[in-house]
């Protein structure tokens, strides 16, 4: 297993964000994701989240909906989730699962929690549980030694930040916007402030989440954050080219060749 | 955080929203937990306030027509050899329970400062609700609906929409009552600051199951102030279907603690719970999470929501309150599926017999207390009475029912199905 702090330290040690990226597991099919992830991988992205498929996500927006619930039509299961978390650490860099919670319930937290680990993943983002309902999923990492990647967002406390901040391991997941996940024009003026806030509670890294899509906008919010969080572009990319395999790799291989670009020309 | 200002009983969540310390619970988006911190200091401050807890009263009886009747139903009675007693919610403005939670929450919304709510809605009885109580208070109004639902309850559409609210169809997932909830939750993370959730059933995330409970329970409220005062005893048996829950907690709350009241939950059977195709969660579903609750759901091995049925679009959800998992696991109440056709010959039996057409949900809640009313008159004799909550009117169903009856024909009439109802119930 490679944590997810290998990555903050790479992209540190260059004097850059890191680049972190999504795709749900499934999609377009359990291998189909693997190859993806695996050029996502070849073109630049520092770390993997990997997106569980829930019938009800309550964080996403329509792209991400559409993949996860092609996939779940597909047939994917959790341990298909497990397979894909091998693949893609097999590459060497921090694999996480991101996902809500009652597939892990359901799973068993702790069977799950030693699974994950006996396959290579770094962690697990959990969006819809807080640390302070997320006692059951604490101890079973902390066990494990798994990062645990809590979020924030604009509407925090700054007690809450404090608590989030101090509970999680990894990196913290700040999302940029009030609102659910997808590809948004413009950068959000709200990640900035929070980016502080969180930072002022401890050195645990902090990635932004939620609306970048491009080059450019990497580049902006990596003049601030430690991480750049992409995932509703990557599934679009996939999502544009439903019958050519070939084609929707190509589009994902360029656009993970911009963002790099992008977190490696911010003025830091 | 303020304290919780009423008593609290064994049956209470605690203050983080756990009904005996593992149902319930908040499971939400961090960007949401904000504004649930704030609704829940704003309704503990409210019902402390004697001048909005008078407020929400006098709304409800001047504008919705409480307390609603409890009503002797005599000829039913007759037939099934006890005292059936039936609490008209259905007589309520807009023709259900569901008015008192929104002119609750609208109450509320009002007193935060917010100026839109949105809804999520099954059978359209909450949105209608919802609608109204936007035009009452003057908020702007969005309801999510199940695009499914919006073609099997288009007649609450368009009532939503003459009442000013806005209706968007969701497609996504199941496009029912789910996926309506998903999507309002959608809507709320982006509007936050400026938007309430009046959240229809006493399910999802703290505070909501124990907030809708406070502003339903006028219903079990009333009804044993009435059975006491009108028949001088308490009920042997109280009834209520229960699909979110929020009528059945409206009115099992005043009995919980009545240790001689049998407490009873109908929940839907569709086709029979054998067939996998209904939306009977306590009976056979399991322990997990569902929009923001630990309560029990109806999913599939590896934790995915599993579609539910039911004829009645108000109970087609696959969660449950989590005050009533609670209820479950503590036997204090027993929850038992009511078939489709076991709650249409019920519709049936209660508008010939009453002349009283219930709505579909509330015809769970008939057939279970007719199967109760036969018990416990064998057990007790004629006097033995149960209360059963008439949740809601039947004219939104009348396409199910002439679908189901074959009705709408003058020239072949509903004699037949309905003669053999009767049989069926009397037996």
């Amino acid at each position: 297993m490679t944590s997810t702090s290998t990555a903050f330290e790479k992209a540190r040690a260059e004097g850059r964000a890191a680049l972190i990226g999504y795709l749900p597991a499934g999609y377009p099919t359990v291998d189909g994701s693997i190859r993806a992830m695996q050029v996502m991988v070849e073109a630049g992205c520092d770390a993997i989240e990997i997106g569980l498929p829930y019938s009800d996500p309550v964080m996403d927006g329509p792209t991400i909906q559409a993949a996860a619930q092609a996939a779940l039509d597909g047939g994917v299961r959790t341990a298909d989730v497990l397979r894909v978390v091998e693949a893609v650490a097999a590459t060497g860099v921090p694999t996480l699962v991101m996902t809500y919670w009652n597939p892990i319930e359901r799973y068993g937290v702790e069977r799950w929690a030693t699974d994950l680990a006996a396959a290579g993943g770094a962690g697990m983002i959990t969006p819809d549980i807080t640390p302070d309902h997320g006692a059951e999923w604490i101890a079973a990492a902390d066990a494990h030694d798994l990062d645990k990647v809590f979020l924030v967002a604009p509407s925090s406390t700054d007690d809450r930040i404090t608590m989030t901040a101090q509970e999680s391991r990894g990196f913290v997941y700040a999302a940029a916007v009030m609102g659910v996940t997808g590809a948004r024009e413009a950068t959000s003026d709200l990640a900035g402030p929070l980016v502080q806030r969180v930072r002022a509670s401890g050195d645990v890294p902090v990635a932004v989440g939620i609306g970048v899509s491009n080059g450019d906008q990497a580049a902006e919010v990596a003049a601030f954050a430690d991480g750049v969080i992409v995932g509703s572009a990557f599934v679009r990319a996939l999502l544009d080219h439903p019958d050519d395999e070939a084609a929707g790799l190509e589009a994902l291989r360029a656009l993970t060749a911009d963002l790099a670009e992008g977190v490696r020309r911010a003025a830091r | 955080m303020s304290q919780q200002v009423q008593h609290k009983s064994r049956y209470d969540a605690d203050d983080r929203g756990y009904f005996g310390g593992t149902w319930g619970g908040r499971f939400m988006p961090e960007a949401l937990v904000a504004a649930l911190d704030e609704l829940t200091d704003a309704w503990h401050e409210a019902m402390a306030d004697t001048a909005f807890v008078d407020e929400f009263e006098r709304v409800l009886r001047d504008y919705a027509g409480t307390p609603s009747r409890l009503y002797h139903a005599e000829r039913l009675s007759k037939k099934v050899g006890a005292r059936v007693l039936l609490k008209r919610e259905d007589l309520n403005h807009t023709g259900a329970h569901k008015i008192r939670n929104v002119m609750g929450q609208a109450l509320l919304t009002k007193r935060m400062g917010k100026t839109r709510v949105i809804a999520e809605t099954g059978a359209g009885q909450h949105g209608v609700a919802s609608a109204t109580a936007a035009a009452y208070f003057d908020l702007d109004c969005t309801v999510y609906m199940g695009a499914v639902d919006t073609r099997r309850q288009a007649l609450n559409v368009a009532r939503m929409q003459l009442l000013g609210a806005k209706v968007i169809p969701v497609e996504s997932g199941s496009a029912t009552l789910k996926d309506a909830i998903n999507e309002a939750l959608r809507d709320w993370v982006a509007s936050v600051d400026h938007t309430a959730y009046l959240f229809g059933t006493a399910a999802g995330p703290h505070p909501f199951p124990s907030m809708v409970r406070d502003f339903c329970r006028g219903i079990g409220d009333e009804a044993r102030a009435q059975c006491l005062e009108q028949y001088g005893v308490l009920p042997d048996a109280v009834a209520a279907c229960v699909g979110g829950g929020s009528n059945a907690i409206g009115i099992f709350t005043a009995f919980l603690e009545d240790e001689g009241v049998e407490i009873h939950g109908f929940e839907p059977g569709g086709d029979g719970v054998e067939t996998g195709r209904h939306a009977a969660t306590i009976h056979a579903g399991e322990a997990g999470v569902l929009h923001g609750a630990r309560t029990y759901v109806l999913q599939d091995e590896d934790g995915q929501t599993v579609e539910s049925h039911s004829i009645s679009a108000g109970l087609d959800y696959p969660g449950v309150g989590p005050q009533h998992s609670l209820l479950a696991a503590t036997g204090r109440a027993t929850y038992t599926p009511v078939t489709d056709a076991e709650a249409m010959d019920a519709m049936a039996l209660l508008s010939r017999t009453e002349g009283i057409i219930p709505a579909i949900e509330s015809a769970h809640a008939i057939h279970g207390a007719i199967e109760l009313a036969k018990r416990l008159g064998q057990e007790k004799g004629p006097d033995a009475t149960i209360i059963v909550n008439l949740s809601g009117r039947g004219d939104k169903d009348m396409g199910t029912a002439i679908e189901w009856f074959g009705l709408g024909h003058a020239e072949e009439g509903p004699e037949a199905d309905l003669d053999q109802t009767e049989t069926v119930t009397q037996q």
